[in-house]
């Protein structure tokens, strides 16, 4: 058994008296070999609502930097970061993960995606976002649930 | 994938999987009533360490109609606030009873290229000064009226008034005069400093990714060179601490004040990255 899921089951068990909101903290993910192999939440993701959080201006905002047909329909795709057609058959689920949950742990500190649920970020974090994640633990769950559905024809 | 190849194509950084397709800035020359702008020069050389080998105004990232407005002052909404801005540089305020034309004259003389220049060096202050700081240092001691509140409405158009005497004129600050030098690398490490819970620099936007379709924003250099510039979205004159600290906003951070020591130390170091662009503004952008 490897040290996150040890980690992410006495998580759980602190966390049994409410099964729903079951998760891990940012600070408690272990991110190793650029994977993270326990989902930060008991609730198993919901695609649909991913889909939904990926493009959400005031949540993944996925689409600033990220092209993606599956959302073709939006206007206004950036090309900061790689398109994500065909992301699941380029990397594993408990690499889309730790994609997600600490870009910078995968890719080095220099790349510009931000960490969606960590705590290690910039300076002067306005009064509304301190020690807060970009995403919940839910929401990580439900865009990995996402993208594990961008598979290439 | 496979772990081996992961870790290969991380180290490399270069594979295809990695590389955003980049839309390059046009190539178009900007003429503003038929008078030729520089808006691509070869970076400057001193201090050594200039991340590109040629500047580029924002100009050239806008799309063809902001891009057209501005080459027509007939067009350019900011030409508004200009002539607003030449009527304040005439009117009297304050107890000495004088207007900026009263000791100042004609702009079109004693201003011109007096905005390439800045920001400058304030010996009696002890710290570089930009337009605005100036504007209201002759406010107070020459004219003995209130110094203008951030943004102000007056305090943006004289500003972009006086800087319309220098349209065409390439930007050239004097890094050797006091202290500037040290405000210079302040402006730098802040340029690089990561902000917010987004947790990017200046640099993350402006600087790696210039080029690069941010949502709808083909992102820029960053340069400062069209300030004040009229902005579509806010259809108005936008001050540059007002830009910087929009800019710092959106990566989720708390902004520095304007005028502040940060902000101060900032626009040296962005006007020093932009040297050799012809002054533009009134600049139009999205
Ligand atoms: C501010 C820009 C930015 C945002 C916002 C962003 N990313 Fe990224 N992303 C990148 C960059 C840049 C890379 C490429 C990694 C590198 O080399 O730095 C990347 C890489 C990826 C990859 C690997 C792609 C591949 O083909 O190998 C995935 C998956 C990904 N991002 C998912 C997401 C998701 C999901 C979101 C929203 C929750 C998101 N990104 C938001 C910039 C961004
Ligand atoms: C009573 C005379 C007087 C008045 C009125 C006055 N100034 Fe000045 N101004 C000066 C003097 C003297 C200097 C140079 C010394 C200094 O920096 O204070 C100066 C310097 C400047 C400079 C810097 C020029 C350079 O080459 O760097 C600018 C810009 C300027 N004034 C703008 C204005 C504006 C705008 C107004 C009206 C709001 C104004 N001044 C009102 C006397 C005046
Ligand atoms: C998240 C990306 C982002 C970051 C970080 C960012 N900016 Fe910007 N900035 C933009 C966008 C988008 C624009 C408008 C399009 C353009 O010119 O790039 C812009 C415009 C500007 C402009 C106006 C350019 C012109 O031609 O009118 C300046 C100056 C500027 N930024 C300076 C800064 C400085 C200084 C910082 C750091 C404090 C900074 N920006 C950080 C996204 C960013």
């Amino acid at each position: 058994m490897n040290r996150a899921f040890k980690r992410s089951l006495v998580l759980i068990a602190v966390f049994a008296g409410a099964p729903a909101t079951a998760e891990t903290a940012p600070g408690e993910v272990t991110i190793d070999d650029m994977a993270v192999a326990q989902p930060v939440t008991a609730a198993a993701g919901d695609a649909i609502n991913g889909r939904k959080v990926f493009a959400d201006r005031g949540l993944g905002n996925c689409l600033a930097c990220h092209v993606n047909s599956d959302l073709k329909n939006e206007q206004f795709q950036g090309t900061v970061g790689p398109a994500l057609d065909g992301v699941a058959d380029r990397w594993e689920a408990a690499q889309l993960r730790a994609i997600v949950v600490d870009a910078k742990k995968v890719f080095g500190p220099e790349t510009m995606m931000p960490g969606f649920y960590s705590l290690d970020v910039g300076v002067d974090v306005a009064e509304e976002f301190k020690d807060k994640t970009i995403l919940s633990a839910g929401d990580v769950e439900d865009v990995v649930a996402y993208l594990t559905t961008l598979k290439g024809e | 994938m496979n772990k081996r190849t992961l870790a290969a194509l991380v180290l490399l950084g270069a594979s295809p999987l990695f590389t955003a397709a980049r839309a390059e800035p046009v190539t178009e020359t900007l003429e503003i009533d038929g008078e030729a702008m520089i808006t691509e020069a070869p970076a400057p050389k001193d201090p050594p360490g200039h991340p590109f080998d040629v500047v580029k105004s924002g100009w050239l990232y806008r799309e063809p109609d902001t891009r057209a407005m501005e080459a027509d002052s007939f067009e350019n909404p900011g030409m508004l606030n200009v002539e607003h801005g030449e009527e304040v540089w005439n009117t009297v305020e304050g107890e000495a009873g004088k207007s900026c034309a009263s000791c100042h004259g004609d702009a079109a003389e004693t201003m011109k290229g007096v905005g390439a220049s800045y920001p400058k060096w304030n010996a009696k202050a002890g710290k570089p000064f930009d337009i605005e700081l100036q504007i209201n240092a002759c406010r107070t001691a020459q004219m003995k009226a209130e110094p203008y509140k951030f943004d102000a409405r007056d305090q943006v158009d004289l500003t972009a008034y006086i800087k319309h005497q220098s349209l065409g004129i390439p930007v050239k600050i004097d890094l050797s005069a006091g202290d500037m030098m040290s405000w210079w690398q302040t402006g730098k490490d802040r340029y690089y400093l990561r902000t917010g819970q987004l947790n990017f620099a200046c640099a993350s936007c402006h600087e790696k990714n210039s080029g690069n379709y941010l949502r709808a924003d083909h992102l820029s250099q960053g340069n400062s060179n069209g300030f004040p510039t009229y902005r579509l979205k806010q259809s108005n004159l936008v001050s540059l601490h007002n830009r910087f600290r929009g800019c710092v906003r959106d990566t989720r951070a708390e902004p520095p004040k304007a005028f502040s020591d940060e902000l101060m130390a900032l626009e040296v170091y962005v006007a020093w990255r932009g040297e050799g662009l012809s002054i533009e503004t009134p600049a139009v952008r999205q």
